[in-house]
């Protein structure tokens, strides 16, 4: 049985309970996505093994049973690794130190390179140092790579980036979306940032006041109407493109959506490879017909599979491109005068700034 | 300096450091215990250890003398274990000190380990610690400083410990005769030159035993930065 099996009740301080029972996959990263207060960290804890669950619990993961009626394998025995929002390096040891404390204490031995781990973490030069020397997100690094060096079988993060100014949380979130590539190594992550969640995850656990909303593929989570995700101002869509072409004259490199063609700022990658790109409900406008003049690029044939259901001002509508999916935000007023009805073949126009490459690829 | 003082000072050095040894082995389960632990049960424990601090040491004197006595389960069972009575004896003085200086190493411990951030304790425990590894390999080097402090006290302040001696040791050269009686016996006997030594040798001790561990917490004072 493959996959990480999670019946969870436990009840917090004030009240405060937390109950879900879901299946995630046991691979890629899993983002655990909520606001402040909805549970994440509680949950993190639990699949630690940090918090006491209530009976009837069955934590699982593939076919190790880490907590059921019976028994509750301790902490240290689990084989997970954790990352702090605090990092917790240990203040009386060097970073080299922290990093051989997980060394030494790793529950499977083999197939672990600590150079390697150092270099993609990029910790080369931070080794003797003292850990209060170290700036939030080396911190963060450090920590990463300690618990990786634990040899885990998964990994949890709970807003590990949070404290970071802008440049050195998406050093890491690059680093870590490398390690995830090549370690293979299944990820609880849990963020109430968008943003990160869309960079990052392949898998979207949705909690709110404890409670679990829904989970899916990010994909196709965000590209639904009805989700909790869409409701928010920054709704996206988000897509798989593969880089078809590179028009350095202009600036501009090309994408394939299914077929069809995307224009975006120019990219470093090599063609043919495959990428996520995310696009703002908000910056994708409508028309019936192809406008023959305008200045932007991005004028796709959709149709429409959805319209939001509301007395808003303003609502969503799903849009098909190929088997993926855009999300456009307009006025009531405009879709009544346009007639929008669900199956109407129209075009999209995207502005094409409002593409958004995972910053894992910015750099 | 005659052999009753020499074999004062050596008997002192001894008891002060069997006591600081087995302080060290009961104080530090006992402080982490209270360090994590909240309630009546571990508040009431809180207050007999700390007792010693306001009591008149005649006071425990009299109970452990009651205690020791040989007609008491514990006096019968000491003659029995060993063939010789505890009352009075070098190993009634060491249980007599290692209660009465309890508190000097468990309240160093114990706000040593409350510094100890949890969070800590959590991540060694997820890194594969067991709970006595995540002891000895954080807890430990984290309060290092206070393990100093907490047997330096406890040693010094069984050295200037008297009442409780004088109540279940008594005045017997060579052993039960520590240095703070031997010059209460001198002072009492008005042979002033010896108290003087004496007197003196315990207050240089005791000055330079506490300026050490002062000077060294105000140029290294170490803190978990939490």
């Amino acid at each position: 049985m493959s996959g990480l099996t999670l019946n969870i009740k436990c009840s917090g301080s004030r009240g405060f309970s937390l109950e879900l029972d879901c299946e995630t996959p046991a691979s890629g990263i899993t983002a655990i996505y909520g606001p402040s207060g909805s549970g994440k960290s509680t949950l993190l804890d639990c699949v630690a093994g940090l918090r006491l669950t209530e009976p009837g619990s069955v934590i699982r993961l593939n076919n190790q049973t880490w907590q059921d009626e019976n028994r509750a394998t301790p902490v240290w025995q689990r084989g997970i690794g954790y990352v702090f929002q605090d990092a917790r390096l240990f203040p009386h040891l060097n970073v080299q130190q922290n990093l051989d404390y997980a060394l030494t204490r790793r529950l499977r031995s083999g197939d672990v390179d600590l150079n390697q781990i150092v270099t993609w973490l990029e910790l080369d030069d931070l080794l003797p140092r003292s850990t209060d020397t170290l700036s939030a997100g080396q911190k963060q690094r450090v920590a990463i790579g300690r618990a990786l060096l634990s040899t885990p079988q998964l990994l949890l993060l709970d807003e590990p980036f949070a404290n970071l100014d802008h440049t050195a949380r998406q050093q890491c979130l690059r680093c870590l979306k490398r390690l995830s590539e090549e370690l293979q190594l299944p990820m609880l992550y849990v963020s109430h940032d968008i943003e990160e969640v869309s960079q990052l995850a392949d898998h979207l656990v949705l909690l709110e006041q404890g409670r679990l909303i829904e989970q899916g593929s990010l994909l196709a989570l965000c590209g639904r109407l009805n989700t909790r995700l869409s409701h928010e101002e920054q709704a996206a869509a988000i897509l798989t493109a593969t880089v078809a072409q590179h028009d350095a004259g202009y600036g501009l490199s090309e994408l394939t959506v299914d077929g069809h063609t995307l224009l975006v700022n120019h990219l470093p990658h090599g063609l043919g490879q495959s990428r996520r790109i995310r696009i703002p409900a908000k910056d994708v406008s409508v028309c019936l017909h192809r406008p023959l003049d305008s200045s932007i690029l991005n004028i796709l044939p959709v149709s429409v599979v959805e319209i939001e259901d509301t007395n808003a001002a303003r609502l969503l509508v799903r849009l098909s491109l190929g088997s993926q999916y855009l999300l456009a935000r307009i006025t009531r007023k405009s879709c009544v005068e346009l007639g929008l009805c669900i199956g109407d073949k129209i075009y999209a126009q995207i502005k094409s700034t409002a593409l958004l490459m995972e910053t894992t690829d910015a750099a | 300096m005659s052999n009753a003082e020499l074999d004062a000072i050596y008997l002192t050095v001894a008891l002060a450091s069997i006591t600081t040894v087995l302080l060290l082995i009961v104080g530090t389960p006992l402080a982490w215990w209270l360090s994590r632990r909240r309630g009546n049960v571990p508040a009431l424990l809180e207050a007999v250890v700390a007792m010693p601090l306001i009591l008149p040491p005649t006071v425990l004197g009299f109970y452990l003398l009651l205690l020791f006595a040989p007609n008491t389960f514990l006096g019968q069972f000491w003659q029995e274990l060993t063939g010789s009575q505890l009352a009075f004896s070098f190993s009634a003085l060491v249980i007599g000190s290692v209660i009465y200086s309890l508190p000097f190493v468990v309240q160093p411990l114990q706000s040593a380990f409350e510094r100890i951030p949890y969070g800590l304790l959590q991540a060694a425990a997820t890194l594969g610690a067991r709970p006595l590894d995540q002891f000895c390999s954080v807890v430990l080097p984290l309060s290092r400083r206070s393990f100093i402090t907490a047997a330096s006290l406890g040693f010094a302040h069984t050295v200037g410990e008297f009442g409780v001696v004088l109540m279940i040791g008594g005045n017997i050269p060579g052993e039960t005769q520590v240095l703070s009686i031997a010059l209460y016996d001198s002072v009492e006997s008005l042979r002033f030159t010896e108290a003087h030594r004496l007197a003196g040798a315990l207050v240089i001790f005791s000055l330079g035993l506490l300026f050490l561990l002062y000077r060294r917490d105000r140029q290294n004072g170490w803190r978990v930065r939490t």
